[in-house]
């Protein structure tokens, strides 16, 4: 154990923990950009530095571990004063079309710069250094004019997906993000998982399917499990309208934090597509009852209502069953459907007709 | 251990049979990188020819840098009996002339000789000096630089004839503790830019646990203008791994690696040389000298990144990751390569090593000042007349330095860049500043690894702090972003005040801004990048505030803020002016004041520098070109 005072506070902590979590655990607040309490820290943006007594420079709380004795002021003159710069450093190179940016509203670095109180400088770098919306991926939009290179995408695709897509290349001024060594991110094994979407604090990296259809405080954020398997993972889906309009990662998931599939972030798309069945659909033989040719107009589908479609599933396993017996029948049964369903799926086949012939598709 | 003795014995002897007693005559040619630049290679190919020629035998002993590089190419002969004499700034036809004088007429040719390394008599006999006497080297000391220029660093023979190994036998002898003490005595600080005393690191990574750890030498060497560590490897490689072989015995390391810059091959291929040569005498390798340490050396050479001399970037570099420095703690005495306790030393710290190893802590403390023992090399480039690689006590004057060293500059002294470029320019109110890492500190510089840039009037302070802002802006690795945006909101500032459009806010601009890169950045770069914007913004506020407020840039070098004119007073109508001037802008006849047409001058500098009179002064745009008012801008 340790003792230290945080603005004049006195608390006693575990030694190893750097200034930033025990800041947290007292319910101080220190800004922070390029952390993320998911990765491991690089304390490279500067936002969360504080003045240690005794020290030459200031301190990134992310990344500084706590000492017997340590002073931190987090809320010093000094410690404000190169906040504010730090974030006048960013902005002066940072385009200022937050008025059409889709991330307005939840992006990190406009927070602080309204916490802070930044105005955007007249000095520095404006305009469009690179092009925008510069990768061919169909589900991620890219625009670094916008990065400011905290790299929490670097590392969510390294540290969570595992894939290591993106890097850094250049130095100085001239750093930038790229994928691979300056390739597209497909070509560099991007899986379009979008975790590093998830991540980016800015509209650097945002969502290329739904790009322009509302920013945050336009949607309704319904919290709901993945259907596509049976790993459960939860996100929220964005409902404009009364239509899902995008799916964003929900920090609090148990199951997956924020990271997600391709499937589960990106396979929305169905939910309102034109061609989905809303309605049960049977051969027209079986419902009018005509002799089966082997072309023609008795194969077409017909849109029926659940209690005829019902109605003539169950006379055909019944005929089935009598005359084959029960074990020449077989079901399967799908990931998209609830254990509760699933269950009563399987209650159908043992118990009513009698079978063990019981598959699924998610036999993961 | 008695094979070791052995070699050392063949070695001595054969160093007093071929160099000191030798029957035939000894020439010594400097051939480093600086020597090679010089041109020391076509010398050689003469030194050959002449010697075949002649039909005389010869022994040809390449030597390092001996460090008055303005003198370079430099040959020495030692004519058997003689002491060794010096010629300077030898080309082809010079060596010729002098070989066949001291060869075939037995004539020293003192008219082309500079120095000897012989006695006083032998300086009343001939009328030549000794060469440590001469104005650059007298105030000198040489504990570092002690072999280079004197013995053939690709052969290990000589460095064991100058008591090669004896430190590294003495710390066998006497244990690690042994080292450390001395080390602690010694006061030795790093000697990569930041003074950490070598003991505390030393003594950190032998106490870290774990069972493999690792020496590392820092020969990065990324500041321009800086050549002191590949020179000290070019010249006397031993040396540094000789330290490096104590380093790894006391902290308990069995590898030790150099990263050295893939630009300085020369030194690449010495070090693998000597390293050959370590090995063939049984100090490298399994249980070397059959006591139980084993230690192996790796080279690895980096691609040249400044920002990879900073230590963590230097070991990320060196895992094979982007060379980016990290936040530290943990350091690397704790967590280094590879996760394992790492010793990392600048190539000089480590060069130091074998001397206090064989004389002592308490002897080392006699050179420096206390806080501040030892010497330092620096290399001394820009506007001094001498220029070179020099070894002086910490606590000499800066003045010192630049003045007796150096030799003053031609036109009048303006700053002195110290500490590279990241350190800060000092001016001449600063020049009786003591080299000491905490005075330099005080000024707004730091110690670094001992670049010295001399500037005289000819020098723009704001171009010149462009120059180091535009170095720190390509080289700062980008990581955290005060340095990143910070080097950038700088140079566009000065950017802006070069082409005559800057206003006082920029000032206050550069000022903040370097405030809060010093506070906030991530290593030593963004840290000290600001330096010498901030240094000269105090010193020398009044050429910004020139031309900020007046457009106007004394020195003539940023164009379009003056106009040049001709003083009719110092202008004796050579007409070497008109000649040189690419766009016809001077005219004149022979004999009398020439005039220069403003309008028709591209302002390329091409006059001034071949005028003799100094008559061509750069005065601001609105000067008239009264009598009256030039000669009071004369004062
Ligand atoms: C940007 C930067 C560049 C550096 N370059 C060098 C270098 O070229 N050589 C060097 O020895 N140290 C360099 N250093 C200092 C090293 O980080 C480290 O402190 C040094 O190698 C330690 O050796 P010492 O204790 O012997 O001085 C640099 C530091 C920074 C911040
Ligand atoms: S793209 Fe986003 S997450 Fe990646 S470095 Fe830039 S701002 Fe950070
Ligand atoms: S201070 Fe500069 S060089 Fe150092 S980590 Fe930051 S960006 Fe990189």
């Amino acid at each position: 154990m340790v003792n230290i005072t945080i603005d004049g506070q006195c608390i006693e902590t575990e030694a190893g923990k750097t200034i930033l979590q025990v800041a947290k655990e007292n319910g101080i607040q220190i800004p922070t950009l390029c952390y993320h309490k998911d990765l491991s820290p690089t304390g490279n943006c500067r936002m969360c530095v504080v003045e240690v007594k005794g020290g030459r420079f200031l301190q990134a709380a992310c990344v500084t571990q706590v000492w017997e004795g340590m002073e931190i002021s987090t809320v010093s003159e000094r410690v404000m004063k190169d906040r504010k710069l730090t974030l006048e450093f960013m902005l002066a190179n940072h385009p200022l079309d937050c008025l059409t940016c889709d991330v307005g509203g939840e992006c990190e670095l406009q927070d602080l710069a309204y916490d802070y109180r930044v105005e955007v400088p007249s000095w520095g770098a404006k305009g469009t250094r690179y092009p925008v919306d510069s990768d061919p991926n169909p589900f991620v939009r890219v625009d670094f004019n916008k990065c400011i290179l905290c790299r929490r995408c670097v590392q969510a695709c390294a540290e969570i997906q595992v894939r290591d897509v993106w890097g850094v290349a250049k130095r100085g001024f001239e750093e930038q993000i790229v994928a691979g060594a300056g390739t597209t991110m497909l070509e560099a094994r991007c899986e379009s998982c979008g975790q590093c979407v998830a991540y980016c604090p800015t509209g650097a990296l945002s969502n290329k399917m739904n790009y322009g259809t509302a920013r945050a405080h336009q949607v309704k954020k319904v919290t709901t499990t993945c259907s596509y398997c049976g790993v459960g993972c939860q996100f929220d889906l964005l409902v404009k309208n009364d239509k899902v309009i995008g799916v964003s990662s929900n920090p609090d998931a148990p199951v997956n934090g924020m990271a997600l599939c391709v499937k589960g972030r990106y396979g929305y798309d169905y939910i309102h597509h034109h061609d989905r069945l809303l309605k049960p659909r049977v051969r027209r033989y079986l419902l009018e009852g005509v002799k089966k040719e082997r072309t023609g107009s008795p194969w077409d589908w017909v849109e029926t209502e659940w209690d005829t479609a019902l109605d003539i599933v169950a006379k055909k396993f019944k005929e089935t069953r009598d005359a084959t017996g029960a074990d020449t029948l077989g079901f399967l049964t799908s990931a998209k459907c609830l254990n509760e369903e699933n269950y009563l799926m399987n209650k159908l086949a043992r118990q009513v007709i009698g079978t063990n012939n019981i598959d699924h598709c998610a036999r993961l | 251990m008695n094979r070791f003795n052995s070699y050392r014995e063949e070695a001595l002897q054969k160093w007093d049979s071929q160099m000191v007693h030798s029957e035939i005559p000894v020439i010594y040619l400097g051939t480093a990188s600086c020597g090679i630049a010089a041109g020391a290679l076509d010398v050689l190919g003469t030194i050959q020819q002449t010697l075949t020629e002649l039909g005389q035998p010869a022994r040809i002993v390449q030597v390092g840098c001996i460090g008055p590089c303005y003198l370079e190419p430099i040959m020495d002969i030692a004519m058997p009996g003689g002491p060794r004499v010096s010629y300077t700034n030898v080309t082809p036809q010079k060596a010729k002339r002098i070989l066949q004088a001291n060869l075939t007429e037995g004539d020293l040719a003192p008219k082309m000789a500079k120095g000897h390394f012989g006695d006083e008599a032998f300086s009343s006999k001939t009328g030549i000096p000794k060469f440590f006497d001469l104005p650059m080297l007298k105030p000198q000391v040489r504990v570092i630089l002690k072999n280079c220029g004197f013995i053939d660093p690709e052969d290990g023979d000589h460095y064991l004839a100058q008591d090669g190994y004896a430190g590294f036998l003495k710390v066998l002898e006497a244990g690690p503790q042994y080292a450390l003490e001395a080390l602690k005595e010694s006061g030795l600080r790093g000697r990569g830019g930041a003074g950490f005393p070598a003991f505390k690191k030393w003594e950190l990574a032998r106490s870290a646990a774990g069972e493999q750890k690792y020496v590392v030498c820092n020969a990065d060497e990324g500041d321009p203008g800086a050549f002191m560590n590949r020179a000290l490897i070019e010249s006397d490689p031993h040396a540094v791994l000789e330290g490096l072989l104590i380093a790894g015995y006391t902290v308990g390391a069995s590898q030790g690696i150099i990263y050295v810059r893939a630009e300085y091959p020369l030194a690449v291929k010495r070090l693998r040389k000597a390293i050959g040569q370590m090995r063939s005498y049984g100090l490298l390798g399994d249980d070397i000298l059959g006591s139980g340490f084993s230690f192996d050396i790796n080279i690895k050479e980096g691609a040249g990144a400044f920002v990879c001399g900073e230590e963590t970037a230097l070991i990320a570099s060196l895992e094979g990751k982007r060379g980016m420095p990290r936040p530290r703690p943990p350091f690397p005495s704790d967590s280094g390569y590879n996760g394992c306790p790492t010793l990392i030393n600048n190539t000089e710290t480590f060069g130091t090593v074998p001397a206090i190893m064989r004389n002592g802590g308490e002897w080392y403390q006699q050179f420096g000042v206390p806080g501040n023992y030892g010497t330092k090399t620096f290399s001394l480039v820009g506007k001094v007349k001498h220029t070179g690689l020099i070894e002086v006590p910490l606590g000499t004057s800066l003045r010192q330095v630049v003045e007796e060293v150096g030799g003053g500059t031609e036109l009048p002294f303006k700053a002195v860049q110290t500490g590279g470029p990241l350190g800060g320019c000092l001016g001449a109110s600063q020049l009786d500043t003591p080299i000491t890492y905490e005075a330099m500190r005080d000024q707004g510089s730091i110690m670094g690894s001992g670049g010295l840039i001399v500037m005289d009037e000819s020098t723009c302070i704001v171009d010149m702090a462009r120059y180091f802002i535009g170095f720190a802006l390509r080289e700062s690795c980008g990581n955290c972003t005060p340095c990143r945006i910070g080097t950038r909101v700088l140079i566009d500032r000065l950017e802006k005040i070069i082409r005559g459009e800057g206003e006082p806010h920029d000032l206050e601009v550069m000022r903040k801004a370097a405030d809060t890169m010093v506070k906030t950045s991530l290593c030593g770069l963004g840290q000290a990048a600001s330096n010498p914007v901030t240094s000269s913004l105090n010193f020398f506020a009044a050429e910004y505030e020139s031309h900020v407020h007046d457009h106007y840039c004394q020195a003539g070098v940023c164009k379009g803020l003056f106009q040049y004119v001709i003083l009719a007073e110092r202008c004796n109508g050579c007409g070497l002016c008109v000649k040189v001037c690419p766009a016809n802008a001077i005219a004149g006849k022979l004999r009398e004041t020439h005039t220069l047409d403003a309008n028709l001058c591209t302002q390329c500098h091409a006059c001034v520098e071949v005028c003799t009179k100094q008559a061509i002064l750069s005065l601001p745009l609105s000067a008239e070109q009264d009598h009256l008012l030039l000669s009071e801008a004369l004062q």
